[in-house]
């Protein structure tokens, strides 16, 4: 039976990664710029629609478009993460010490998860809060429909816990952190144009949908954390073979 | 005879870590190779608690892989090995790991992160209790407790050396692997390392030491091994240069025997002399490590003329140097300044000359025979 995930040693991992995060003024421009995006447009198209517009806009989910930012902002951190590591030699002495591979991983998968979240729902409340405050009147509730809504907040960890997999596993397979933040950003983009498609009512948005992509994601997501436990292995992590 | 056979143990008192049982290392037979190509291969030895051990090799030895291989990181093709008491098994990965440390060759820091941050992190890892006790104790071990909030990015390569070295006390380990430890540091902080890993010896814990630093080993390690690919020797230091070199004896004159070979032939215990060739270097504490000395060798017997030639050649401001080969420098050392004296030579010393670790190291690294020396 294997030995219990030692809530310690993941939290030291976490919070290392969230101390870097804070200070590393690349990841913090990345973390800023790519929600901005996804929140600029529709909040410019929303702005700009008259009052009689209210009932075409129902067929139309704004706010799923900006499920591109859960999907897009963890790629980009995951992706760094083992492999800035590895460039700068801090690997190395965290695989010497007692620390399992799975604490490990949750801790390097929390990291971006939370922030990434965390960044997601700001952005959601700042453009339910815009359009509420300076839309023409019919406009919001109009956008703001619960099942959509409620998708946003489900859907939203779902995307990120996915596209963190797909980061770190490029990450540990890559030797170069541009192109690993590249590889997953471009791997990432099928959820991202899903989104966008589902925004638009080009993919009609149904509760069969909703449930065949949820339980589509939590397969992916089992399949990433055994896929990266294989890729993460310590041996082709310090010696020059895995370079 | 194979490195197997090379196998020994440190006899050092261990009074500080009594009723740790066995060895601290004990390496049987060990192999890496990735692929067609091979690490290291047959590595045998047995390392005792409090021991501090110096591998040495050139670059491309396998040094760096053999921690690697004992440290848990990396699993050995072939062979078998304890370490600290535990055998290394992947399933045991973790228990070892909890008992070692390891201090790569480069700090490995995290530079957004203060000293005291990156030790934290650390000291969770390891699930040290009281972390902020055991910090200060680190730190103030390595003398850096006041530079505690300091960005490790901002930090000194010496600093960041010595960063590591007390990440690598934090969990209190049994065996510490140190890869070049001193590597980038002043003679000060060189010194306080060196201070350090006394201190731990003392203390009962073992030091597995990787250097390139010659010097080094000889001071402080209680026994030193060479590798390249196999294990070429292992021993205490003193040890392998009697294993590998005859004793010899040192003569210093005022100015050149005009035949020296009349002078040493014939003398009780003197196998041979030769004259120390101007570019050999002193070696510490004593003469300096004997190279060729091209024209000048001789037995007892030999050419005198073309010894004083050699000796006009290597003459110095400070005196002529001649080597004696003798199996016996207490025996040989008074034959020898009677008949100087009585050639009328001006001796200026006379006294063993000890050859250095380097000296060893040389001998056996350019050496192509791949079996380990007992």
């Amino acid at each position: 039976m294997s030995a219990p995930v030692s809530r310690r040693r993941v939290g030291a991992i976490l919070r290392r990664e969230l101390r870097d995060y804070r200070r590393n003024r690349y990841m913090l421009v990345s973390m800023g710029v790519i929600p901005a995006v996804f929140l600029a447009e529709p909040l410019i198209y929303v702005l700009r629609l008259p009052p009689s517009a209210s009932v075409p806009l129902s067929h139309q989910h704004q706010l799923l478009y900006m499920l591109g930012i859960p999907a897009l902002v963890p790629a980009l951190v995951a992706a760094a993460s083992v492999v800035t590591e590895r460039a700068q030699g801090t690997l190395e002495p965290v695989l010497t010490t007692p620390v399992r591979r799975e604490e490990l991983l949750l801790g390097k998968a929390l990291a971006p998860l939370l922030p990434s979240v965390a960044v997601s729902y700001l952005v959601y409340g700042l453009f339910v809060c815009v359009i509420e405050l300076f839309a023409h009147p019919g406009v919001a509730p109009a956008l703001l429909q619960a099942p959509v809504v409620i998708a946003q907040v489900i859907f939203t960890p779902l995307i990120a816990a996915f596209s963190i997999w797909v980061g770190l596993a490029i990450s540990t397979l890559s030797r170069d952190i541009r192109a690993a933040q590249q590889l997953s950003m471009l791997c990432n983009l099928p959820v991202v144009a899903f989104a966008v498609l589902t925004a638009f009512n080009v993919i009609h948005p149904t509760l069969g949908l909703a449930v065949g992509a949820g339980a589509a994601l939590l397969a992916a997501y089992r399949v990433g954390w055994r896929v990266v436990s294989a890729l993460f292995d310590r041996e082709r992590l310090v010696s020059a073979r895995g370079r | 005879m194979s490195a197997r056979g090379a196998r020994q143990r440190g006899d050092r008192p261990q009074a500080a870590h009594a009723g740790r049982e066995g060895p601290a290392l004990s390496v049987n037979g060990l192999c890496k190779r990735f692929g067609d190509r091979v690490a290291f291969e047959d590595v045998s030895f047995e390392i005792g608690y409090g021991e501090v051990f110096g591998f040495l090799g050139p670059n491309g030895a396998g040094k760096t892989t053999t921690v690697r291989t004992l440290g848990t990181l990396i699993a050995p093709t072939a062979g078998t090995a304890m370490v600290a008491g535990i055998p290394l098994t992947p399933e045991n990965g973790v228990e070892i790991r909890r008992r070692i440390s390891i201090m790569p060759e480069s700090p490995g820091l995290y530079p957004r992160l203060s000293v005291r941050e990156n030790l934290e992190c650390f000291a969770d890892l390891y699930e040290v209790p009281d972390p902020r006790d055991r910090i200060d104790r680190a730190l103030r071990a390595v003398k850096l407790l006041e530079r505690d909030r300091d960005l490790c990015g901002a930090l000194s390569k010496g600093l960041r050396q010595r960063v590591a070295l007390a990440r690598a006390l934090l969990g209190d380990p049994a065996v510490v692997f140190l890869d070049e430890p001193t590597a980038g540091l002043d003679p000060v902080a060189t010194r306080d390392v060196h201070e350090l890993i006394a201190s731990l010896r003392d203390s009962g814990v073992t030091i597995f030491l990787t250097t390139h630093r010659l010097e080094e080993a000889e001071r402080l390690c209680d026994r030193v091994a060479i590798l390249n690919t196999r294990l070429r020797t292992i021993g205490r230091p003193a040890e392998l240069r009697e294993r590998l070199f005859a004793r010899t004896l040192s003569v210093r004159t005022r100015t050149p025997l005009t035949d020296p070979g009349r002078v040493f032939a014939g003398l009780a215990g003197v196998e041979g002399w030769r004259v120390r060739a101007a570019d050999e270097a002193p070696a510490p504490g004593a003469g300096g490590a004997p190279g060729a000395a091209p024209g000048a060798d001789g037995a007892p017997g030999a050419d005198g003329a073309a010894g004083a030639r050699a000796a006009d050649g290597a003459a110095r401001s400070d005196g002529t140097t001649y080597l004696l080969e003798v199996s016996d420098p207490y025996a040989a050392a008074p034959a020898a300044t009677r008949a100087l004296v009585a050639a009328g030579a001006d001796v200026l010393s006379i006294g063993e000359w000890h050859h250095s670790l380097e000296d060893v190291y040389l001998q056996l690294i350019d050496d192509p025979a791949p079996e380990a020396r007992p």
